[in-house]
């Protein structure tokens, strides 16, 4: 065909030469096929093309800013979340240290209360003490005294039982005893006055 | 050039092009209104092929857009950033968005058949389609322009600019209305034809000469074809240039055209 037309082209070249002239004169066959033709493209364009890919495009535009809208949300979120994160954050941390706080108050309220009940306890068990040896001195006194007489008495006895088997002995040794007595009343109350307090 | 031209004679030779490629003999219809020659059936492959690859991109467009999506897309976003935005303004641009988009892919698609093997001219070389295709330019920014100011306000602002003494309009109508009704158009449609006729008959001498010094020349001369192919090969990528240059310039134009219309001063 291409072929064909060329060779007929060529003949039409060698028979007769257009003019220049008609290169910008259109033929009726020539508008007729460029309407065909434009028409063939225009048509299509109009219906399917151009809708088709107006529609993609402004889907596209659609979904870009969705996807703009949400990810903006997202970070607002995220932003949001963190200041929370943060807050609780400062809050744990100034709890922490309030409880650090006070647990250093009480522990020190406690060193302190320890320290007085101890110091009371071991004034407690003193006296208690104290107070043990002084009972128990005082028992050792009376029975130091009580037996201090028994034995002085039974001393006496012995003495007095076993040189008092005759009567002039006796009368006479109470004769010395009371002599004795007197003697050492006087003796007594001079060296009590010496010896004094 | 001269001296090949004496080549012309029998069978082979140096065959350059002409003016007559243009108007190569017809294939059906002959002599009606419906005469179908090769031209025609560029353009009917070139439509064809543009509409189907289009439709089936667009059938199966996605949000996530593929490779060819992805192309299709970025010529789309450059008619409607570059031109329609930049120009008419992303509001009032809307309404000629799909006719300067359409405008484009059209031209472009005519004009790239002139690069392509086995095509080898574009649809827009025939003086036809530039002329329909500034046609329906020149319809809708005279439309745009009464549609915006009303008939009366498109023609005070059309032929009698603000801002200018009286007297300037003796000058200045008469030019405004040539300018509005008949160069605007007619520039748009020769300037397209005539770029792609220029570059048809650039490429067809480089082939031409290519073959020609290859197969044909006397042996010292056959070192002149790998310049004329290495010349074929630039001036291909050229063409290609061109084609979407020429699309882009058509529709910046009209563009413009259409502003100049809806604005009540320019």
């Amino acid at each position: 065909m291409s072929t064909a037309a060329l060779a007929a082209a060529v003949v039409t070249a060698a028979t007769q030469e257009p003019d220049g002239v008609n290169l910008l004169i259109p033929h009726t066959f020539d508008i007729v096929w460029s309407l065909v033709v434009l028409i063939i493209i225009a048509v299509p364009f109009r219906i399917w093309v151009l809708p088709a890919f107006q529609r993609v495009l402004d889907e596209r535009a659609e979904k870009i800013e969705g996807g703009l809208a949400k990810a903006e949300s997202a970070q607002e979120e995220a932003a949001a979340v963190l200041g929370q994160y943060q807050q609780h954050l400062a809050d744990a941390r100034a709890e922490a240290a309030r409880i650090r706080e006070d647990a250093r108050t009480e522990g020190a309220q406690i060193v302190a209360d320890l320290r007085t009940k101890a110091q009371e306890e071991a004034a407690r068990i003193l006296e208690t003490a104290q107070r043990q040896v002084e009972a128990e001195r005082q028992q050792a006194v009376v029975a130091l005294r009580s037996d201090v007489g028994a034995l002085a008495t039974q001393l006496a006895e012995k003495i007095v039982g076993e040189s008092l088997a005759d009567e002039v002995r006796r009368s006479r040794v109470v004769e010395r005893f009371l002599d004795d007595l007197e003697a050492d009343q006087a003796a007594g109350v001079a060296t009590g006055q010496g010896k004094g307090a | 050039m001269l001296p090949f031209a004496a080549d012309q004679s029998g069978t082979g030779g140096f065959e350059p092009p002409s003016i007559a490629d243009f108007f190569p003999a017809p294939v059906l219809f002959q002599g009606t209104w419906l005469e179908f020659n090769r031209i025609m059936l560029v353009r009917l492959i070139a439509a064809l092929v543009l509409v189907t690859f289009m439709v089936v991109v667009a059938r199966r467009a996605r949000l996530v857009p593929g490779r060819t999506q992805a192309a299709v897309e970025m010529i789309l976003d450059f008619v409607r950033v570059n031109v329609v935005n930049e120009i008419l303004g992303s509001e009032r641009g809307r309404r000629y968005a799909a006719m300067l988009t359409t405008v484009f892919f059209g031209i472009l698609a005519f004009n790239l058949t002139g690069a392509i093997p086995g095509l080898n001219i574009a649809g827009t070389s025939l003086i036809g389609l530039p002329v329909l295709l500034a046609v329906w330019a020149y319809v809708t920014y005279l439309s745009a322009g009464v549609k915006a100011q009303g008939f009366g306000g498109f023609v005070k602002s059309s032929l009698f600019p603000p801002g200018v003494p009286w007297f300037m309009y003796i000058l200045l109508t008469p030019i405004e209305l040539l300018q509005v009704l008949v160069i605007r158009p007619a520039t748009l449609a020769i300037r397209l034809m005539a770029n792609m006729v220029s570059g048809h008959l650039m490429l067809a001498l480089c082939f031409a000469a290519t073959q020609y010094f290859v197969v044909e020349a006397a042996p010292g001369l056959k070192v002149f074809g790998a310049l004329t192919l290495v010349a074929s090969l630039a001036l291909t990528a050229f063409e290609v240039f061109v084609a979407a240059l020429q699309a882009y310039i058509f529709v910046v134009l009209t563009a413009v055209y259409i502003s100049l219309s809806v604005e009540a001063e320019h």
